[in-house]
C-alpha cells in the first residue's frame, strides 16, 4: 500500500470514527518524537561535519544505519487528517501537507534515498560522508521549507 | 467669530502643506551617485547578502533565483503586496533604468516616477548601504536574463493604497542611523554593515509597531510572523544561547546546533549567504552576537 494511499484511508477513518480526539492526536507526539530520532543521529554526522567533534567511521556508520532505519518507520498512522497547524495547537504541520499528499510522500521518499546513500558512505571517510550528509540535509529542508511552520 | 473660523482653516492649510511637504520624496543628493562605476563581480556578493531573489523571483520554490520575475506576495496588516518584475525586460522590468534611478530605488525607496514604494521591499535597511555598492549591484544585476512576465497589482486596504501618505510614514520611520552602537571591533563592523545595511536581518525577527515601524528597543527579539501563523524565533535576549560558530555554521548550513534543518523564509536567507565568504558569515555572527547583548 502506497504512503499516500496509507495516510489517506487511516485520516478518513479517524475523521469519523474520533472526532472529538482531534484537539489532543496522540499521533502528533509522537511524530514529533521520530523527528527527535532522526536529529539523535543526523547530529552526530552533523557535529564531525562541522568540525565540532573528529570524525571516527564507525560512530558514523552507526548514526547512519541507526538513520537509514528510523527514516524507514512506517508513517501511516503519524498524520491523522486535522492535525495540522491551523486545526490544533502543538503542531507545526502544514494544512498544505493535506492538500498535497502524494508531493509531501515523494519528499519523505527522497529522504529515504538520501538516508541509503549515507548509509553507504559514513564510514568512508569524513569526505565522503560529508556529501552524502550535505545531500541529507538538502532533503529534510526542502520539506521544512513547505510543510513545515517556521520556528518560534 | 468669522476670523476664528478663516484662521482655523488657515492652520489647517498649513498643516496640509506641512504634511503634504513631509511627504515629498528626498532622492539622494545627485552629485553622489552620478560618476559611480559599477563592478559587476563585486555586485553578485550585494545581490546574494541583500537578498534580492528571495523576494523577486518567481513564486514556486524551485525557481530559477537569478530570473527575477516576481509575483512573489507577502502578507502584512495593510494588506498583500506582489514583489514586480525586476528583471533586464525593457517594458516588464528595470531593463531601461538609469543607475541613478535603481539607486534611489533601493537606497531611498523612489520610483523613477517620483512615486513612494512601500517599505515591504526593505531600502528601510538598504538606505544604510554604500552608494559604490549598490552601484556594483546594478552592474551585476544588468548582466541578469530577462523576463516578461507582468508585475501583479497589490492587493492592499484604503488609505495605504495612497503612495503619497507613505512619504509620512518615511519622515517617521526611515533613518540611516546603525541601530547597533557603540565600541565595534573591525569584524563586528563590518558584520553590521552586511546584516543591517543588507541582509535585513532586523526586518524580519524585530517586531514593530502599529504602524509598522521597527522597535529598536526590542531589536532582534522575535516578532510575529507577518503570515499570520507563529512567531519568528528571537535571535537575542536572555533565552538566546548560540555562539558565533553556531550562527555561524547556521547561516553557512541551515544547521542549529540541536541539528534540526532551517525551513520557511530563513532557508532563502541561508540559500544566499551560504555563497558568501566564510570570513563575512563570521562577521554577521560576530555582529550578531554582540547585538544579543544589547540592554541585557
Ligand atoms: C516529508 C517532510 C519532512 C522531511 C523529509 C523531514 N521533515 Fe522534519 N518535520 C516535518 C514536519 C511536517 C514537522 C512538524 C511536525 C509537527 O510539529 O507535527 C517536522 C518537524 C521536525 C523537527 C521538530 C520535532 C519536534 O520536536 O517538534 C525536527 C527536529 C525535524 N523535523 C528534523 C528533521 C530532520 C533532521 C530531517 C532529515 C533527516 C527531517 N526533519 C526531514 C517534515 C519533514
Ligand atoms: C525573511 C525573513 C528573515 C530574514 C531576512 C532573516 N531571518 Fe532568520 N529566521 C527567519 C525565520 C522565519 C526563522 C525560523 C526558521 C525555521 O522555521 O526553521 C529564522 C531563524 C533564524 C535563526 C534560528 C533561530 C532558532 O532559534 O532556531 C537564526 C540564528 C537566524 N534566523 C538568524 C538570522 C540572521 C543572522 C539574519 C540576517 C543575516 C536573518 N536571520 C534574516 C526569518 C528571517
Ligand atoms: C522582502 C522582500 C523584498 C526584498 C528582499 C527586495 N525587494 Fe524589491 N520590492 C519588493 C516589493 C514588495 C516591491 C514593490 C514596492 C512597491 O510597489 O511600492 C519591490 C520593488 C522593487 C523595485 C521597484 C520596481 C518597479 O517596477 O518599480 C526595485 C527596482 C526593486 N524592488 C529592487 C530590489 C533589489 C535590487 C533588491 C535587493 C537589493 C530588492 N528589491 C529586495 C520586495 C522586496
Amino acid at each position: 500500500m502506497s504512503f499516500k494511499h496509507l495516510i489517506g484511508t487511516l485520516a478518513l477513518g479517524a475523521a469519523i470514527a474520533f472526532p472529538a480526539m482531534a484537539e489532543n492526536d496522540p499521533a502528533v507526539e509522537t511524530r514529533q518524537g521520530q523527528f527527535k530520532l532522526f536529529i539523535h543521529n543526523f547530529g552526530v554526522m552533523g557535529a564531525m561535519a562541522q568540525g565540532r567533534i573528529d570524525y571516527d567511521a564507525e560512530m558514523a556508520q552507526t548514526a547512519a544505519d541507526n538513520l537509514f532505519h528510523v527514516t524507514r518507520h512506517d508513517q501511516s498512522r503519524l498524520w491523522p487528517e486535522g492535525t495540522d497547524s491551523m486545526s490544533i495547537d502543538g503542531t507545526r504541520a502544514r494544512p498544505a501537507i493535506w492538500d498535497n499528499l502524494d508531493d509531501f510522500a515523494a519528499k519523505f521518499g527522497a529522504l529515504q534515498d538520501a538516508t541509503e546513500a549515507l548509509q553507504g558512505a559514513a564510514g568512508d571517510g569524513l569526505e565522503a560522508m560529508q556529501a552524502a550528509f550535505g545531500r541529507t540535509a538538502g532533503a529534510c529542508q526542502a520539506c521544512h521549507e513547505v510543510y513545515r511552520e517556521e520556528a518560534s | 467669530m468669522h476670523r476664528f473660523l478663516l484662521g482655523f482653516a488657515a492652520l489647517g492649510i498649513i498643516a496640509a502643506g506641512t504634511a503634504w511637504a513631509l511627504s515629498a520624496p528626498r532622492p539622494l543628493d545627485e552629485a553622489q551617485i552620478t560618476d559611480l562605476q559599477g563592478d559587476p563581480q563585486a555586485g553578485r556578493t550585494i545581490f546574494l547578502a541583500a537578498g534580492c531573489s528571495s523576494c523577486h523571483r518567481a513564486p514556486a520554490r524551485d525557481s530559477d533565483p537569478l530570473i527575477l520575475s516576481g509575483g512573489r506576495s507577502f502578507a502584512s496588516d495593510f494588506g498583500t503586496f506582489h514583489a514586480p518584475n525586476i528583471s533586464t525586460h525593457p517594458d516588464h522590468g528595470i531593463g531601461n533604468w538609469s543607475q541613478a534611478e535603481f539607486i534611489n530605488a533601493v537606497m531611498r525607496g523612489i520610483s523613477p516616477q517620483g512615486a513612494h514604494y512601500y517599505p515591504a521591499f526593505p531600502y528601510t535597511s538598504y538606505i544604510r548601504a554604500e552608494p559604490q555598492d549598490i552601484a556594483d549591484l546594478y552592474a551585476y544585476m544588468m548582466t541578469l536574463p530577462s523576463d516578461a512576465t507582468p508585475s501583479l497589482p497589490h492587493d492592499l486596504d484604503f488609505p495605504f493604497t495612497i503612495r503619497r501618505t507613505l512619504g509620512l510614514w518615511k519622515t517617521l520611520f526611515l533613518r540611516d542611523d546603525w541601530a547597533v552602537t557603540g565600541p565595534l571591533t573591525p569584524q563586528e563592523e563590518r558584520g553590521r554593515y552586511l546584516a543591517e545595511a543588507l541582509a535585513h536581518c532586523g526586518e524580519c525577527h524585530t517586531p514593530r509597531n502599529l504602524l509598522g515601524g521597527l522597535t529598536r528597543a526590542e531589536w532582534h527579539r522575535g516578532a510575529p510572523n507577518p503570515s499570520g501563523t507563529g512567531r519568528i524565533p528571537a535571535i537575542a535576549g536572555p533565552g538566546f544561547d548560540w555562539t558565533e560558530f553556531d550562527v555561524s555554521a547556521y547561516l553557512s548550513s541551515g544547521l542549529t546546533p540541536e541539528f534540526d534543518v532551517v525551513g520557511g523564509t530563513m532557508a532563502d536567507v541561508v540559500g544566499n549567504l551560504r555563497q558568501l565568504d566564510k570570513a563575512d558569515l563570521d562577521a554577521i555572527a560576530a555582529y550578531i552576537l554582540r547585538a544579543a547583548r544589547e540592554g541585557d
